[in-house]
């Protein structure tokens, strides 16, 4: 159950943190990609877990961000 | 004049000033990333230096190690080109702190322009009119309510004082206004530490249209016409030409008029741009100044056969504009398109490796990449602009539908399809359009 970086990037800001819950659709992580800033969205509501890649981090495209525990 | 000049950029901006840098006898000097040790303007340049690794605030931001390349090489001057250190006050200080030449504005120049809120004010002093708004921000719903009111809706809610198009919303009526603020506030604090908002008058059915200023020490302000840029996504310009198709040539004066009595006002020197909205009855607003070269200033060069990266360098090196006003007379049309290495439908940037590209015959072309570039998340998406010039709007736009046919990169995704929607539109053909142009395109029942 994981948030997944759409592109290659650097995460700008993680906008959640450990053990706090998430809705399907929210924002958890602003990536900077080609000077353009990318919001990602849970796809599902949950609990996060851990921040995979913290501020600054580079990442590419099809990497774990951030690990959500599903919603009961 | 200078003989070595480094250049502080990357792409196809940096080769575009070696060109002219090289014809006008200088030794060029490049710098790059890691990134880019494979670039065309790293070979193309006399010299070059790396300067770091790959993010640009560890390479083309580090004002240390670009002003030691300069220091190794003998260069006496630096050209900051666009975007990264070109509009950074503390750049062109530290330039002239080390005995070098900035090929740009007065520090305090730079300054003044890139607090927008300050810019806006400037001009208002000095006569250019500017859009009604709230240059100090609103701190509650109450001092909203009360600024929108005394402005008019709708209204824009800006998170940022000039920042780019992060949170920035329109609002129609005190409801909506009340209903968005606490959102907009909140999201204002998470982004800047800051939940100060700013309202400022929309505009509706608005045009982007700027004004090509330059000016030397000796007081000598020109203007080289305007170029329209209202073909615009994200906030970011995409389509540019000159002159401004069906602009009212009254309007046209009085634009030209107030970018040189502004541009006098602040003491600005070298190359610039003011830039302007125009709504429909002609009513002009001042939005900010670009105190460097331009993106798009190769429209302005193809209808005035004014070198402009050359103005530049003559003007840093002291000698007086080499053209009076009344020698700069423009000759039909030119239209440029920016290739971006994005998503055509959601503009999502697309790095990867560019496989195979093939370029259009007969156009005015400035690449940065070429097949085997690989497009990293880095650097902003911009791979190339084609240029095309006519004796009338029509002959240039019928030339660069046909370069658009002929044009394709491979390997990335880019806005190619877009770019031929925007020149088939019965709106850009008739030179009727506004800022809403690429957003009516995506609606299926108006497409074309």
């Amino acid at each position: 159950m994981d948030v997944r970086a759409p592109m290659s990037g650097t995460v700008w800001k993680v906008l959640v943190r450990p053990g706090e819950r998430v809705e399907t659709g929210q924002e958890v992580v602003i990536l900077e990609s080609m000077k353009m800033e990318i919001p990602v969205a849970a796809e599902f509501a949950g609990t996060v877990e851990a921040i995979v890649k913290g501020e600054g981090e580079y990442v590419d495209e099809g990497e774990v961000l951030v690990r959500l525990a599903p919603a009961p | 004049m200078f003989r070595t000049l480094l250049i502080a950029n990357r792409g196809e901006i940096a080769r575009r000033i070696i060109r002219t840098a090289r014809s006008m006898g200088l030794r060029t000097v490049a710098v790059y990333s890691d990134a880019d040790r494979e670039a065309p303007h790293v070979r193309e340049a006399d010299e070059a230096v790396r300067i770091g690794p790959p993010p640009a605030r560890e390479s083309y931001l580090n004002v240390p190690a670009i002003l030691e390349a300069a220091q190794k090489t003998g260069a006496e001057a630096i050209h900051p080109g666009y975007g990264f250190l070109s509009e950074k006050a503390e750049f062109a200080s530290a330039v002239e702190a080390a005995g070098l030449v900035f090929v740009g504005p007065p520090p305090a120049v730079i300054r003044a322009m890139g607090d927008k809120v300050e810019a806006r004010k400037r001009m208002a002093a000095s006569g250019v009119p500017v859009v009604p708004g709230t240059p100090d921000g609103v701190r509650s719903v109450e001092e909203a309510l009360a600024a929108a009111e005394a402005i008019g809706y709708p209204v824009l809610i800006k998170a940022g004082a000039g920042g780019g198009g992060i949170g920035m919303e329109r609002v129609d009526d005190p409801a909506a206004l009340r209903e968005r603020f606490e959102a907009a506030s909140a999201r204002a604090e998470r982004f800047f530490g800051d939940g100060t908002l700013f309202l400022e008058k929309w505009v509706g059915g608005a045009r982007h249209v700027e004004v090509q200023l330059a000016a030397d020490r000796f007081g000598n302000v020109v203007h080289l016409f305007e170029r329209d840029c209202s073909v615009q996504r994200r906030h970011q310009k995409v389509v540019e030409e000159a002159p401004a198709p069906n602009l009212d040539p009254s309007v046209r004066a009085a634009l030209l008029r107030a970018a040189v009595l502004g541009a006098r006002a602040i003491g600005y020197r070298n190359v610039g741009t003011m830039e302007f909205i125009v709504d429909p009855a002609g009513r002009f607003y001042f939005i900010e100044m670009n105190t460097r070269l331009q993106v798009e200033h190769p429209v302005t060069e193809m209808i005035t056969g004014v070198d402009l990266v050359e103005w530049q360098l003559r003007i840093a090196a002291g000698e007086p504009l080499p053209r009076a006003q009344e020698a700069i007379v423009p000759h039909g049309a030119a239209i440029e398109v920016r290739l971006y290495a994005e998503d055509p439908v959601t503009f999502l940037p697309s790095p990867g490796a560019v496989t195979s590209v093939r370029w259009p015959e007969g156009v005015r072309l400035e690449a940065g990449i070429e097949a085997g570039t690989k497009v990293t998340p880095f650097y902003d998406p911009l791979l190339a602009k084609i240029v095309v010039h006519g004796a009338t709007r029509s002959e240039a736009l019928g030339r660069l539908a046909a370069a658009l046919t002929e044009t394709s990169v491979e390997g990335v995704k880019t806005n190619l399809p877009l770019l031929r929607a925007i020149v088939a539109a019965r709106a850009f053909v008739e030179g009727r359009y506004d800022t809403g142009l690429i957003e009516a395109l995506k609606r299926p029942a108006s497409s074309e």
